[in-house]
């Protein structure tokens, strides 16, 4: 190579670069951060901090706020929610009109949970730098699009500078290759690879995800794919935009200026030839099963047809005492099947599962079946424009009339900090992103799973293969 | 932000990996618009039985750890949800440091924004502090950000690696958006080069 010739760029090397607004005396970067998100959790005492400072949004044209952690979802809901929520959800409507942002609303036709309506409103583009005062923000990266979750020091910071200060992150690439059968969904994919590679498994600031596996999913399996990223620690899970990308991003997008010219400077987001991450990691991975978690991590997994693992599996003491607390927590014994283990709830909704795709393919499982008399079990779609899009399908009278509950968008279920939530000691089927202990409400036992399987576990009222109740199982 | 120098007080074991911010601070401690007062939430799930009471076998329950300013746990502190409030939660308690072997990323910086200092150490080391506390509660370590050490009950001291630019900051107290926004005319002029460059980058949101 001659001396002249630039060396190949990653991808996160060429977002870092076109972001790159100046050299602080501390070492660190300022990087540019075109899109903001805002919500009613995170945000409250960022505006507060600016207001205390005598300090204004600086791009509110680059900053959208919706309310999504606290809300009922309720129909016919009002601001009304759990004792407090209301006031978090006046100061974002507040914040948003004092500082002129953008504010899906509640009841406004675009409003939902924020990693899910951002995308279908066309707000995230490829090459894009996004944040959010959320750690799923990593979703946005299945889009092309740099994209984190920080917190609300963070969030201050950029409503009032637009830039966030940054070391280069530690980053990785990593290749998922192998075979996934097709009743399975990108659920059952992520849920395998935190188990790969668990808690910790990609603990960088950004992880760039390639490969069959992932190209062989869809837009929406993308999301949940990258959706699952921070549970393996990686603050950023992006995938490179290819014509699946470009296809969404034409429906999305469609009333943009330049829309043309914007697809071509989006479809150029790509790594050189021969560039190459620091670490690069290659799994092979063989889905054949539906993937459920068994304990309170979201790496501790086992396929359907698998037993949770044994005590003497354990790699050492510390990984033995951490498994212990798991099975007392989630009422299992080492060793035991999660088939058939009874459910008391079922939730189909989150900003890992609540987009339409993720509905239809529960539906199928469920038309013209009945939830099982002792399971309480609810869908939220994950946006206002979700939920329409399912009423035109009329998948909303599919669920209703197998008894689920049909809900209004926001995260539900999902963070239990608003009405819905799961009962002490209660097993619960959960196409969300969480099974920490008291996450979806104080002694409330989480199993993550796809939502097909969430779907079957409603109607036998148990943990099952899904596969039994799809229409055309035998051809798949 | 709280300044940083040095810490010396009664160090609260906590021997579990992944400690969650849920765990930190549970959800309904979570529904505030303030920064402040968060600490009775700190561990809340934990913490009290479901009438509200204190759970007696829970360590920060225990006379011995009254009053404690640093937290020693295990790998993976602070993983899962962004919320800011489970570092203003330590805060509000009175914890100025936490040691584990590693951190959650968002809660790690988190930590820095708010001078709640997170000092990583080998997990041998971690486990060793972990031990003597647990066989000596109350037992006191120091936390010198000046000399980046940690002093254990036993009196050895540990030295760690801290970002040179993030312990000024601590030490200083810096306003870290006041420093940036010396910036404020490279930005001016990136925002204008950018937006010349990909006019769509301000569209609002589709029909």
């Amino acid at each position: 190579m001659s001396s002249s010739t630039p060396p190949p760029r990653t991808l996160f090397d060429k977002l870092w670069d076109a972001h790159h607004v100046a050299e602080l005396a501390d070492g660190r970067s300022l990087i540019h951060v075109d899109r903001h998100l805002v919500h009613e959790l995170s945000s409250p005492q960022a505006f507060a901090g600016l207001r205390m400072a005598g300090r204004r949004v600086r791009n509110p044209e680059r900053t959208f706020a919706m309310a999504d952690h606290i809300v009922s979802t309720e129909p016919g809901r009002t601001d009304a929610t759990v004792p407090g929520g209301a006031e978090m959800i006046a100061a974002l409507r507040a914040n948003a009109a004092e500082h002129g942002i953008r504010h899906f609303d509640l009841g406004d036709p675009a409003q939902g949970i924020v990693h899910v309506v951002a995308p279908e409103q066309g707000l995230v583009h490829p090459g894009m730098t996004v944040v959010c005062g959320d750690s799923h923000t990593c979703t946005l990266g299945a889009l092309g699009a740099w994209a984190w979750g920080v917190g609300t020091s963070e969030v201050e910071h950029v409503l009032a500078t637009q830039t966030l200060a940054l070391h280069k992150p530690e980053r990785m690439r990593i290749h998922l290759h192998g075979s996934m059968d097709a009743d399975l969904s990108a659920k059952d994919l992520a849920l395998q690879l935190l188990r790969h590679i668990g808690v910790r498994g990609a603990a960088v600031g950004f992880a760039e995800l390639c490969g069959s596996l992932v190209e062989g999913l869809d837009m929406e399996g993308r999301f949940t794919l990258c959706n699952l990223g921070i549970e393996a620690g990686a603050r950023a899970a992006v995938i490179a935009p290819d014509a699946i990308t470009l296809d969404y991003l034409r429906q999305h997008c469609a009333g943009l200026p330049q829309l043309a010219r914007a697809l071509a400077s989006w479809a150029g987001w790509q790594g050189d030839a021969g560039a190459r991450y620091p670490h690069e990691q290659r799994l092979q991975l063989t889905l054949d099963a539906p993937r459920f978690t068994w304990g309170t991590t979201p790496a501790q997994v086992v396929a359907i047809d698998e037993p949770v693992p044994s005590l003497n599996e354990a790699r050492d003491a510390q990984e033995a005492m951490q498994w212990q607390r798991a099975y007392d927590y989630m009422g299992l014994k080492p060793g035991a099947r999660l088939q058939g283990q009874h459910v008391d709830r079922v939730f189909i909704g989150s900003c890992t599962n609540g987009r339409l795709s993720d509905l239809v393919r529960a539906a199928r499982v469920v038309r013209g079946r009945r939830v099982a008399p002792q399971v309480q079990a609810m869908v939220v779609p994950g946006s206002a424009r979700v939920r329409r899009q399912a009423e035109a399908l009329g998948l909303d009278r599919v669920f209703q009339e197998a008894g689920f509950e049909w809900r209004l968008p926001g995260c539900s279920m999902c963070v239990g900090m608003n009405a819905d939530q799961v009962r002490p000691g209660q097993r619960c089927v959960s196409t969300s992103n969480r099974n920490f202990e008291g996450r979806q409400g104080p002694g409330a036992r989480t199993h993550l799973a796809s939502p097909a399987s969430a779907a079957a576990a409603a109607l036998a009222g148990k943990i099952v293969d899904h596969r039994l109740y799809e229409p055309h199982h035998a051809e798949v | 932000m709280q300044k940083f120098e040095e810490v010396i007080g009664v160090a609260l074991p906590l021997d579990r990996a992944n400690v969650d911010t849920d765990a930190i601070i549970p959800q309904r401690w979570l529904v505030t618009v303030s920064r402040t007062g968060l600490g009775a939430g700190l561990f809340g799930v934990w913490r009290y039985d479901a009438q509200g009471a204190p759970r007696p076998d829970f360590v920060l329950n225990q006379p011995a750890y009254r009053g404690a300013r640093i937290v020693v746990a295990g790998a993976n502190y602070g993983c899962g949800s962004s919320r800011e409030h489970a570092v203003w939660a330590h805060l509000d308690h009175g914890v100025r440091a936490v040691i584990a072997p590693s951190f959650g990323p968002i809660f790690e910086e988190n930590c820095l924004n708010n001078g709640l200092l997170p000092v990583t150490l080998p997990a041998l080391v971690v486990q060793r502090l972990m031990q003597q506390l647990l066989a000596r509660p109350g037992a006191r370590c120091g936390v010198d950000l000046r000399q980046r050490q940690v002093t254990g009950p036993d009196g050895e001291c540990h030295p760690f690696r801290i970002d040179p630019g993030r312990r000024e900051a601590l030490l200083e107290g810096w306003d870290a958006i006041a420093v940036t926004e010396r910036e404020s005319a490279a930005i001016a002029a990136f925002q204008a080069r950018q937006l010349g460059a990909m006019p769509w980058l301000n569209a609002g949101a589709a029909p």
